[in-house]
């Protein structure tokens, strides 16, 4: 070993120390608790998944959080699962997907003509939309199984047996959308109070109808919030269970929430497979929440 | 597109200047401008006198007239909605509790009583639901903010990689309660779950137990499944009070020479009032709203000592049919909302904010 080479080592040796006593114990001690908190954040989706991948001998032996050995590994319980919710997640896409657009839509348009078209008395209307958002579902319960029995819309839809047969869906449908509005609302109305009137006043001189502006103006600007109110409104609508309880009776109807609580009722100590199910019916959520989480994040915030 | 948005901007100077009130219909040409842009005032020729001020006025009410007219076709559908949904909805309720009605019947609104809330008082499982869901707002709300409020503080320390940790402490709240209550009842077993697992490979033997098979602790259970899924709420809102905090404060706060907590205890978590108000009051409504979670860990009878009202009315209501009894609890969750809720509206309202 040459004379330089051996110093040309220390002198990267002494950087290195330098750079280590620069770095600061609080530094590390912070990075290990929030490295810490993201274990215990994850520790049920992580336990989920393995739990998922193993057999039913393998979970009772196993340590919960330890990957499946090859011996216990299994992908049998998402198969099982899989058929166990796959009508529910069918009947969820069919019902979610139209309730989370007419929510939005209908909240955009009520918050244009509660902000852009102003007016007295708006300030008591929007009071009244506010604290739709707060509403425990609880207390609307009983009048609104009350009010679907009595609107009899099967018996409406008859001429097309194929809605009659799925009556339950388009009630919650119509129902989750009126309650998707409030929020909706909301979360449109802090957008629109941000944006120019110039564009709106411009266009009124120009001669643009109310609806015309909202259809060239307002609408195309608000497409980002649209975004965060589709997003919002998709996770709330497909995670609910209590409206899917009270309205949906016909065992074909059960939406993914009820499919997936009869899976962990009737499968009560098979823990592989219950998280299987899970994971297949939290996949929507999951992915739109990692793909679009800004958006998620400004959503929940929105009421706020 | 016969109407291009440029063409909008392009014609916003010369309204400012007076001269594009062709359009409109009244006489007084030069002051048109002034409702309908910002600087109108000052770039329409002079003729400003009191008259033209009272047309000005006579001219913006009419505006403003042609607006409500133009606007009802546009809040109204949404407005019969949750009209008919919420208030209509809300006030139902409140008549069936007025009722006697149970079984499979039709409700009979003539003949209505109190006796569907002065029987909760002598009811033990009422008594112990409302008791539940005290505890549970309360505890809940107060450790899902504290934790919140530690999680916004250690993420704003101008961390590497500070969205990944965002990211994953908000995950929970993209799940739905049936799955988080599958994924706890599982960490909570008292054999295979992780929770008793961790417990006695770091040696705290004494501490495992039936965490929501025993009565005393199963409450506190749920109350920390809870706080897991939420408390990245209160970080998110948590985290958007701090960033609205200058950083002078915390220039001055360590040039007095604070420590840190010191510094987070007297200067910043005060400033931080709004955050906790409007976090607090979002967790409530969360927490009057776990029936999801209670009822697939427990299903509908989960037993006084983790029943709250949620839960307690479905069953009633929906399992044993005595609807108005169900309708009464109802009333008592709407108005334990009411109550947290309306004095924030107004708070808000008061500061203009709506």
């Amino acid at each position: 070993m040459t004379a330089t080479e051996a110093s040309a080592r220390d002198g990267l040796r002494d950087r290195l120390s330098a750079s280590l006593e620069r770095f600061d114990r609080q530094r590390v001690a912070l990075y290990a608790l929030l490295v810490g908190l993201v274990a215990f954040y994850l520790s049920p989706l992580w336990g989920g998944l393995t739990t998922a991948f193993k057999t039913q001998t393998g979970f009772v032996r196993t340590t919960p959080l330890a990957p499946p050995t090859p011996e216990w590994f299994t992908v049998e319980p998402w198969e099982l699962a899989f058929q166990t919710v796959q009508g529910g997640l069918v009947n969820s896409v069919t019902f979610v997907v139209p309730a989370t657009i007419l929510s939005a839509l209908l909240g955009s348009l009520a918050a244009y003509g509660l902000t852009k078209l102003s007016w007295r008395g708006q300030v008591g209307i929007l009071v009244l939309f506010l604290a739709g958002v707060f509403l425990p579902y609880q207390s609307v319960l009983v009048p609104l199984r009350q009010f679907w029995s009595a609107v009899g819309l099967e018996s409406w839809l008859a001429f097309a047996p194929f809605l009659a047969e799925r009556a339950d869906l388009i009630e919650l449908t119509i129902t989750h959308t009126a309650y998707g509005i409030p929020i909706c609302t909301i979360l449109f109305r802090s957008y629109y109070k941000t944006m120019d009137d110039e564009m709106i006043e411009a266009a009124k001189i120009d001669g643009a109808s109310a609806f015309g502006i909202y259809r060239r103006i307002i609408f195309p600007l608000s497409l980002p919030m649209f975004a965060v109110a589709l997003i919002y409104q998709f996770t709330q609508i497909w995670n609910d269970l209590l409206f899917a309880l009270v309205l949906v009776s016909t065992r074909s109807n059960y939406v993914v929430t009820q499919s997936l609580n009869e899976l962990q009722g009737s499968m009560s100590q098979e823990y592989n497979i219950q998280m299987a199910g899970a994971f297949i019916a939290a996949l929507p959520t999951i992915v739109i929440y990692v793909v679009f989480g800004r958006q998620f994040a400004k959503g929940i915030t929105g009421a706020s | 597109m016969d109407f291009d948005i440029r063409r909008v901007f392009e014609r916003l100077p010369r309204v400012s200047r007076g001269d594009g009130s062709s359009s409109e219909t009244s006489g007084e040409s030069s002051d048109s401008g002034a409702t309908v842009c910002t600087d109108g005032g000052t770039a329409s020729p002079s003729t400003a006198t009191p008259s033209t001020t009272t047309d000005e006025t006579d001219r913006v009410s009419r505006l403003r007239h042609s607006d409500f007219v133009q606007a009802i076709p546009f809040w109204l559908p949404p407005a019969i909605l949750v009209g008919l949904f919420v208030y209509g909805a809300v006030s139902w309720n409140l008549l069936i509790s007025l009722t006697d009605w149970s079984g499979l019947a039709q409700p009979e609104y003539t003949d209505l009583t109190l006796e569907m809330y002065t029987q909760m008082p002598g009811d033990p499982s009422f008594v112990a639901a409302f008791r539940n869901t005290i505890v549970l707002l309360i505890a809940f709300t107060v450790v899902s903010l504290a934790v919140g409020l530690v999680l916004a503080i250690l993420v704003d320390q101008n961390i590497r990689f500070e969205n990944t940790f965002r990211t994953i402490y908000l995950l929970p709240m993209a799940l739905s309660f049936v799955v988080t209550a599958i994924f706890w009842s599982w960490m909570y077993n008292p054999s295979t779950g992780t929770i008793n697992v961790v417990l006695s490979t770091i040696g705290l033997d004494f501490l495992t137990m039936d965490w929501i098979g025993d009565p005393r602790t199963r409450l506190a259970a749920i109350i920390f499944a809870l706080t897991w899924q939420f408390s990245g709420y209160a970080m998110v809102v948590y985290l958007a009070g701090l960033r609205a905090i200058p950083d002078a404060h915390y220039e001055a706060a360590k040039v007095d020479g604070a420590s840190t907590f010191r510094m987070y205890r007297r200067v910043i978590v005060p400033q931080l009032s709004a955050a906790t108000t409007s976090a607090a009051v979002v967790l409530m409504v969360f927490a009057l709203k776990a029936f999801d979670f209670i009822f697939v860990m427990f299903g509908d009878t989960p037993g006084r000592s983790a029943d709250i009202l949620a839960v307690m009315m479905f069953r009633v209501a929906f399992s044993r049919t005595e609807w108005a009894y169900g309708a009464a609890i109802a009333t008592v969750l709407f108005l334990m909302a009411l109550s947290v809720v309306a004095p924030y509206l107004y708070m808000q309202y008061k500061r203009g904010d709506l």
